[in-house]
């Protein structure tokens, strides 16, 4: 007899190995502690499939003519829809209210300083990856007014007023821009003061996210470890897969809203078969990446190569025009700018996205810190790769591609971050 | 009462040099004492001592035309008066005046000059720690130029 | 940090009241130097005292101008009296600066974190300050002298550039008489009938009668000036960990949203002003971090 039982499943041992006796199983025997230890590991084996096989249960399969009941089912639900689609030559986001605002059958070609949208599978919903636009526009826009005053006799008196709650919901978040999403709710939430119009927009968001299955020229997910599987910050997430025959919608639910606007589309269960397919596509994937970026010790490294001759060489071909944080999912960069009306009666204060490659954005009086382009460059990319993990325990970067991409002049995050591996 | 030969002995100013150099610069020193607004030196006469200040303050000052005497440096106690003695044309560079009672031990340069072009070792003693006396001069006056306050403040 | 607490939870405010203004009225202003003002201020609304910890620092708004952070320069054991000192150097301080007593600018903070006027319990004192710079050190001053039991020798070294740009000289003067505590002024350039010392404020360091092995120093001014001032401290034997300064960068929020105010892997003003040297050594040897 054992002396203490041992808990193999706390509250699980009693109902797996109890028999007719009411006895458990287990404790009729003395056992070794090899004999033991392998009971131990093999249960756990069980409990990993069992675990496995639940969440496989989890997953559902829409089909392609019934996708347009999600949107249909958040419309219902009061929420404000916003995706991908074409403008300007690009994949961008905005409102779209159906699947045939989608850009459908498009695809896109990204290299640094380069991006160019090409026909690709013809009924592929969602076969491009991430354009200049990034979720921070809804969840964080560029402007925004921050106060109201008014003049009161000789003082003036803050005025208050009330705002709007919008849903809002994002058809197509990528893995990355998950990440950077909950980069961003680090940043803005997480601090002494929390930035409360961010916290009430997130809380009012509902995320579709959807998996990748081809990577795009310049993404680098997997080195950054965001990508391109969703695992997790999303109410539903959605891997599209076009097979000869059949073209649907791998769904799997990520919260209990997004299983609640589930229920409203149509839609059965996910088979095994189908659930490895969807896998395989997306592994396939990780290992297609065009880029890389060995984030093991990149703090170190770039500290000790401050004053190397790379960032001189950077600044040649910079512009300093701040593409990069504009399309950077996780720049949280803002100015504050107070201004009054022509009368002076009314003051307002407005936050407006701002950008560390300005001159004026070290200014203090006499003159700015950074004046030079390099250092300008080498703030952005050592903040990105290295303060922000003294400031907030992790990367800035998601590995998205986007600074290589809208670059006019090419510059790429994971060709100078190599340079400084190379040193090191 | 300390004597000077205890008192050069411990200023940190000589620290680690022999003890025979030590006896030899006590031979040509004294103590002085100047009043509030005496001259220990004037601009271009002959330099032939230098001062360690024992007490009180000596300014470093230059006649401007017009405007008086312009206060270049203070010189506080403890501190060495005095580098034109080793230098070539050995004339003092600028005027040193004290400000309160000043006490000082003087030391003869124009001795210590031929005894230095006698004694090497002794000559290098000498050049290095006022070598960095020079260097200090040097580093203070660039920073009163740089003019910390002027473009930059606080908030 | 002394008095002043800081939380660490999110603030459950609306962004709208963080990044909104307190109207306060001023109720006294002081000419200090032809270019240095002090306003002493109280609030529109009543409220009484505002706690506040030596070395922190407010978002004053000037109405339609704009935001600046500007220390808090009064004695935080009399919160009720709320004073800052500023230079007139750009477009907000222009504004404030032409304001009478009896008008109204606007408040947010207190933000950023104190100097170590606790810590420093036990130890000497050594409060080595240029220009400006002894605006967001006088708090200290106030602080250590109200409870002077505690520590052992506290010695106040000033530079100024001239005589005329010595910053509260009735307050120095003061200062100067007490046997608790010794006072060293020194200016880059004499002027008119100066009779004091004249040299740059490191020069004083080495002779500052304080006891290095036992020694916390505080230290403000022009960056430059503080660059110059940490070898001078290392020389005369004070270790690196025991120096504080107050550092400054360009700020739009105080509150640690905007960005602005990065120095490498911090925010100056939440992981500041205050910082212990050893945490910023290499902004002095590094360029246009």
């Amino acid at each position: 007899m054992f002396k203490k039982r041992i808990p193999l499943v706390s509250g699980k041992s009693e109902s797996i190995f109890a028999v007719k006796s009411g006895k458990p199983f287990i404790s009729r025997f003395q056992l070794t502690r090899r004999q033991r230890g392998t009971i131990f590991s093999q249960f756990v084996k069980l409990i990993t499939i069992t675990e496995a096989v639940l969440k496989d249960i989890e997953k559902s399969i829409v089909e392609r003519k019934d996708i347009q009941g999600l949107f249909d089912a958040l419309k219902k639900r009061g929420y404000q829809i916003s995706g991908p689609t074409l403008r300007d030559n690009a994949v961008i986001y905005d409102q779209i209210s159906s699947i045939d605002e989608l850009p459908i059958g498009w695809t896109d070609t990204q290299e640094k300083g380069n991006y160019r949208l090409t026909k690709g599978n013809k009924s592929s919903l969602f076969g491009y990856v991430v354009g200049p636009y990034s979720w921070k526009r809804f969840l964080y826009p560029p402007e925004r007014k921050l106060m109201e005053v008014k003049r009161e006799g000789t003082g003036f008196a803050v005025v208050k007023e009330e705002e709007a709650i919008t849903k809002q919901a994002f058809v197509g978040v990528r893995p990355c821009e998950l990440s950077a999403i909950a980069i961003q709710d680090k940043v803005l939430m997480e601090g002494p003061y929390a930035d409360a119009s961010y916290k009430r927009n997130r809380t009012n968001a509902f995320i579709v996210a959807v998996n990748c299955l081809r990577p795009g020229g310049t993404c680098f997910c997997s080195s950054m470890k965001t990508g391109p599987a969703a695992t997790k910050g999303f109410d539903l997430a959605v891997t599209e897969m076009i097979e000869p025959k059949r073209h649907y919608f791998l769904v799997e639910v990520g919260s209990k809203e997004g299983s609640d606007v589930l229920k409203d589309v149509p839609n059965t269960a996910a088979g095994t078969e189908e659930i490895q397919t969807a896998d395989k596509a997306i592994q396939k994937a990780a290992g297609k990446m065009g880029r890389s970026l060995d984030m093991k010790g990149i703090k170190e490294l770039l500290d000790d190569g401050f004053d190397d001759g790379q960032w001189a060489a950077v600044a040649k071909r910079c512009l300093t025009c701040g593409n990069c944080t504009m399309v950077c999912p996780t720049c949280f960069c803002i100015n504050v700018e107070d201004t009054t009306g022509l009368t002076g009666q009314q003051a307002q204060r407005f936050r407006k996205q701002d950008s560390c490659f300005t001159v004026e954005f070290s200014y203090i009086h006499g003159g700015s810190i950074r004046t030079s382009e390099m250092s300008r460059y080498r703030q952005w990319m050592m903040h990105k790769l290295a303060y922000w993990q003294d400031q907030f325990g992790l990367s800035g970067c998601v590995g998205c591609g986007r600074c290589i991409t809208w670059c006019p002049v090419g510059i790429d995050i994971t060709e100078e971050a190599g340079h400084y591996r190379k040193k090191g | 009462m300390e004597n000077l030969e205890q008192i050069l002995t411990k200023h940190p100013f000589l620290a680690g040099m022999d003890a025979k150099y030590i006896k030899l610069l006590v031979s040509c020193a004294s103590n002085v004492t100047f009043n509030d607004g005496d001259y220990l030196c004037r601009e271009g006469k002959p330099a032939d001592s230098f001062f360690i200040i024992r007490h009180g303050r000596i300014s470093i000052e230059t006649f401007i035309p017009q405007g008086g005497s312009a206060v270049i440096q203070s010189i506080e106690e403890g501190n060495i008066l005095g580098w034109s003695w080793l230098v070539p044309p050995y004339r003092w560079h600028f005027d040193a005046r004290a400000i309160g009672l000043t006490r000082a031990i003087a030391l003869d340069g124009k001795c210590l000059r031929e005894k230095c072009a006698e004694d090497h070792d002794l000559g290098y003693e000498i050049m290095k720690r006022f070598a960095l006396i020079i260097a200090e001069r040097l580093e203070s006056t660039r920073l009163q130029l740089l003019d910390f306050y002027g473009n930059s403040s606080k908030k | 940090m002394a008095t002043a607490q800081k939380s660490n939870k999110p603030v459950e405010a609306s962004d709208i009241e963080q990044m909104a203004v307190r109207p306060f009225v001023i109720r006294q202003i002081t000419k200090d130097t032809y270019d240095t003002f002090s306003l002493e201020l109280e609030p529109q609304h009543g409220g009484g005292a505002f706690e506040f910890g030596p070395g922190q620092f407010n978002m004053l708004y000037a109405y339609g101008v704009g935001e600046v952070p500007i220390s808090i320069s009064g004695d935080p054991t009399k919160p009720k009296t709320l004073i800052h000192t500023t230079r007139e150097v750009g477009v907000v301080t222009k504004a404030l600066r032409r304001l009478k007593i009896g008008a109204t600018l606007g408040v947010r903070g207190p933000f950023g974190n104190s100097w170590p006027v606790e810590k420093a319990f036990g130890s000497d004192v050594l409060i080595v300050s240029g220009g400006i710079g002894l605006a967001p050190l006088r708090p200290a001053i106030y602080y250590i002298l109200a409870n002077r039991a505690k520590y052992g020798k506290v010695v106040l070294l000033y530079g100024a550039r001239t005589p005329e740009d010595i910053l509260y000289p009735n307050y120095l003067e003061k200062l100067r008489s007490r046997f608790d505590l010794e006072t060293y002024l020194t200016v880059d350039r004499a002027t008119g009938s100066w009779q004091g010392n004249v040299g740059v404020v490191t020069t004083l360091i080495a002779r500052a009668p304080v006891d290095p092995t036992n020694c916390i120093s505080l230290v403000c001014g022009p960056e430059i000036m503080m660059r110059f001032t940490l070898p001078e401290l290392r020389k005369k034997g004070i270790e690196d960990d025991k120096v504080y300064l107050s550092m400054e960068r360009n700020m739009k929020c105080g509150i640690g949203l905007c960005g602005h105010c990065q120095l490498g892997g911090s925010f100056v003003c939440k992981d500041g002003p205050v910082y212990n040297f050893v945490d910023v050594k290499e902004v002095f040897t590094r360029r246009e971090m």
